[in-house]
């Protein structure tokens, strides 16, 4: 049994609730922070615990913190990145569900350690039932005096507000998010400046995941150091795993970093297997807009070695044989299913969701789904699969935000490893819309 | 001070100075293209993607290289900053990606557009495109909108530069249009139809680089290329008076702002002038304007013959 952080108490009755969670021993990491420490040892202690960003980018949280810039008389604001809106990804949903008030806490350490006064939640526009849910817990911990002015008389004055957005994925990027908070249009901003310097209404601002204030809990809890014992060299701590598809237990799970992603895929702790007793074709460890992996990389390395649930172990080999841990969200496909089809299907997902600021993601991601579409229905043409490559190269890495990139990827990945299925899906345009094309061979490496 | 390398060439520009107006203080080829960046437009800028370059050394203190390219209209200089733009192939490939991509969408109506012979567009894939496409797709089209007596919208046409909606935020005193949806269906417009009306509004046709917003005062009227410019001033009470008139032999056929650096106007001139005073009497022209031999506007036009002629002569009096 792994170690359980953040949902250790989520089975606990009625822990949504104030008292409950109180009882269990919430709110005492404030407690310890407020009196005991100051911001800066805050900061240090999430520095030493090596924590990263939970929300994709897997940035450490504390080095993030102390770019924060500090001018005089200038507000600073934190804001917790609830818009989870990617494919595949549905774990913060589960943690404000169930223990609301273990991001609450989080955030009034996170804002005490940088020094904001107000803080916000932007949460996406579709978990409306959720910010009912926080707002009731935010009142609830305001009505004990964890939040307003003066608490617990150490003379720190906090406010958290929650914000709904109205669903859009770019409102997930940092910038977007600020700008829609705002009361804008959910483009991305041009960066430099950085929001750490200039951000939400011109002030320095932290935009953290739902996850990561989270984990702050209990980094103030047990100390940094302990905290980063957990995990596996640089990947500290546990992390939330949304696991989709076709598995036996789809469902959230939180692993310690560094379990294997066989014996995660596979134990009936966890996944609990493939569906039905079919065979592994593919799986995308870390949400829709990362790299997808054939089933001989999946729990293997390309050079053989064991494939770690780590940050670096899953993009060990690059975007040639690897992919990211992202966000977590981990989708398995089995042998029945048609990869085109889930390429297809992402690639409509990001043109919808660009936001139509810069050409190449604007034109390209719409190119895109529209020559997929013509091959999963077996209107393609051969040329049509060096063309998506080159639609992809040409989207990666010139846009403002990254969203070109995460629309660029699993296609050219999808591409690279499964060129096999994309051909006979064009040569066989009748056969392809009744069966599948099944595994794709596993090429023989040149020693 | 800090200096900045630019394809080999050295030039000491002012803190905060961006690569592209570094750039344009040497001028020449190795301007980077612009197409939603505008220097007198506030903001503007770091969306159309074609003035990508790369930098090779990020300045005299960090001299890694940049990982992606970067837009060169938002991105500051350092001190000691290398940056390749033409002699980049990176920069080339990413900027013939971007023009592939514009042009996809756009429905190449040059034959009855307005904007053709100057429209930015056009330079930008005479220079930068391909001369076939690999879109084998259906065209994105728009429902028409109509917004206002003197402004005519082509939203096919459009390619989202954002500098119309800046102009109405910076020059004009109220904005009714903006960004409606979004991702490729996004469209500039006016929610719930509305006329664009006010003293001002007529700038929106000079910044537009291609032909989404016209003139419908001159809408099919001439090409501009069988017109004469003429700079022309009149003394007018609300903005300099100072314009560019299009003739065809003595009757005006249209107004437009002074053009003169990069495709940028100069000062901007109000709806009387631009629209509404079309009578010669009322202009005191100045004399031929100056065209670019490679425009061309410049066939039929003879200021450049007449001024080679000129100097010529005074050569020889001299």
């Amino acid at each position: 049994m792994g170690r359980k952080i953040l949902l250790e108490k989520t089975d606990i009755e009625n822990i949504h609730t104030y008292n409950v969670y109180r009882k269990e021993g919430g709110y005492s990491a404030v407690e310890k922070a407020l009196k005991k420490m100051t911001p800066d040892e805050v900061v240090e202690e999430v520095k030493k615990s090596g924590l990263r960003g939970r929300g994709g980018a897997g940035f450490p949280a504390g080095m993030k913190w102390s770019f924060i810039a500090k001018p005089e008389g200038v507000p600073r604001y934190l804001l917790c990145n609830a818009d989870e809106s990617e494919p595949g990804t549905f774990k913060d949903r589960f943690l404000m569900e169930k223990i609301p008030h273990l991001l609450i806490e989080g955030m009034i350490l996170s804002s005490y350690a940088l020094g904001c006064n107000t803080s916000y939640i932007y949460i996406r526009g579709e978990y409306m039932w959720i910010l009912r849910i926080l707002e009731k817990a935010l009142a609830e911990a305001r009505q004990h005096g964890w939040l307003g002015k003066n608490i617990l008389n150490s003379g720190y004055n906090l406010e958290i507000y929650v914000s709904p957005g109205a669903g859009a994925y770019i409102c997930g990027e940092e910038t977007a998010l600020i700008e829609s908070l705002e009361g804008k249009r959910g483009n991305p901003r041009m960066k430099p400046p950085f929001p750490a310097v200039k951000g939400l209404w011109q002030s320095p601002t932290v935009v953290n995941n739902v996850e990561t204030l989270s984990s702050v809990v209990s980094i103030v809890n047990i100390g940094g150091d302990e905290y980063a014992k957990i995990g596996l060299g640089k990947s500290t701590g546990t992390k939330l795993i949304s696991a989709c598809g076709n598995i036996r237990k789809p469902g959230v799970y939180e692993i310690e970093l560094g379990l294997s992603v066989e014996e995660f895929l596979y134990s009936d702790e966890y996944c609990g297997g493939i569906n039905d007793g079919k065979r592994l074709k593919a799986c995308i460890p870390g949400g829709s807009s990362v790299p997808v992996l054939p089933h001989y990389l999946v729990t293997k390395t390309a050079k053989g070695e064991q494939r770690l649930m780590t940050y670096e172990s899953l993009s060990d080999g690059g975007f040639a044989t690897g992919s990211m841990l992202g966000s977590g969200g981990f989708i398995v496909f089995d042998e029945d299913q048609c990869i085109v089809r889930n390429t297809w299907n992402f690639s409509r997902f990001y043109h919808h969701e660009s936001c139509g600021q810069c050409s190449p993601c604007r034109e390209g991601t719409g190119w895109m789904d529209k020559v997929l579409h013509r091959i999963e229905y077996g209107k393609g043409n051969m040329r049509d699969i060096d063309l998506l490559v080159s639609i992809s190269k040409n989207i990666e890495g010139n846009t403002i935000c990254p969203l070109g990139d995460a629309a660029a990827w699993p296609v050219a990945s999808a591409i690279r490893h499964f060129r096999e299925e994309f051909e006979w899906h064009i040569s066989e345009p009748v056969k392809c819309l009744e069966k599948n094309y099944g595994l794709v061979k596993e090429p023989i490496l040149e020693v | 001070m800090p200096k900045v390398t630019i394809d080999g060439i050295t030039i000491e520009v002012e803190e905060g100075t961006t690569i592209m107006n570094a750039a344009r203080k040497v001028g020449g080829e190795i301007v980077p293209p612009a197409m939603c960046y505008y220097s007198k437009l506030n903001k503007s800028g770091g969306k159309c993607r074609t003035c990508l370059v790369e930098v090779t050394k990020g300045s005299e203190k960090d001299p890694r290289p940049m990982p992606k390219l970067v837009a060169s209209c938002s991105t500051t200089v350092m001190d000691g900053m290398e940056v390749s733009n033409k002699t980049s192939q990176k920069v080339l490939d990413a900027r013939k990606g971007v023009v592939e991509f514009l042009l996809i969408n756009h429905p190449l109506d040059c034959p009855v557009c307005d904007q053709a012979g100057e429209c930015d567009l056009q330079n930008l894939s005479y220079e930068h495109g391909t001369e076939g496409t690999r879109f084998e797709e259906k065209k994105r089209v728009f429902d028409k909108i109509d917004i206002g007596k003197y402004i005519q919208l082509h939203m096919t046409r459009c390619i989202m530069c954002y500098r119309c909606v800046y102009t109405a935020d910076q020059i004009t005193n109220e904005r009714v249009h903006g960004v409606l949806k979004r991702g490729d269906a996004s469209e500039i417009g006016t929610y719930i139809e509305k006329a664009i009306d006010n003293d001002f509004c007529g700038n929106v046709i000079d910044v537009c680089p291609v032909g989404a917003l016209t003139d419908k005062t001159f809408r099919f009227k001439s090409r501009v290329w069988f017109l004469n410019p003429m700079d022309a001033h009149r003394n007018c009470d609300k903005c300099c008076g100072k314009a560019v008139v299009w003739m065809f032999g003595d009757e005006i056929y249209r107004v437009t702002g002074r053009k003169d650096q990069y495709a940028e106007v100069e000062e901007f001139i109000c709806n009387t002038c631009r629209f509404e005073t079309k009578d010669l009497a009322k202009w005191t022209i100045e004399g031929p304007r100056q065209i670019s031999r490679e425009s061309v506007i410049s066939q039929g036009h003879y200021v450049t013959h007449l001024s080679k002629i000129e100097n010529k002569n005074k050569e020889k009096i001299e």
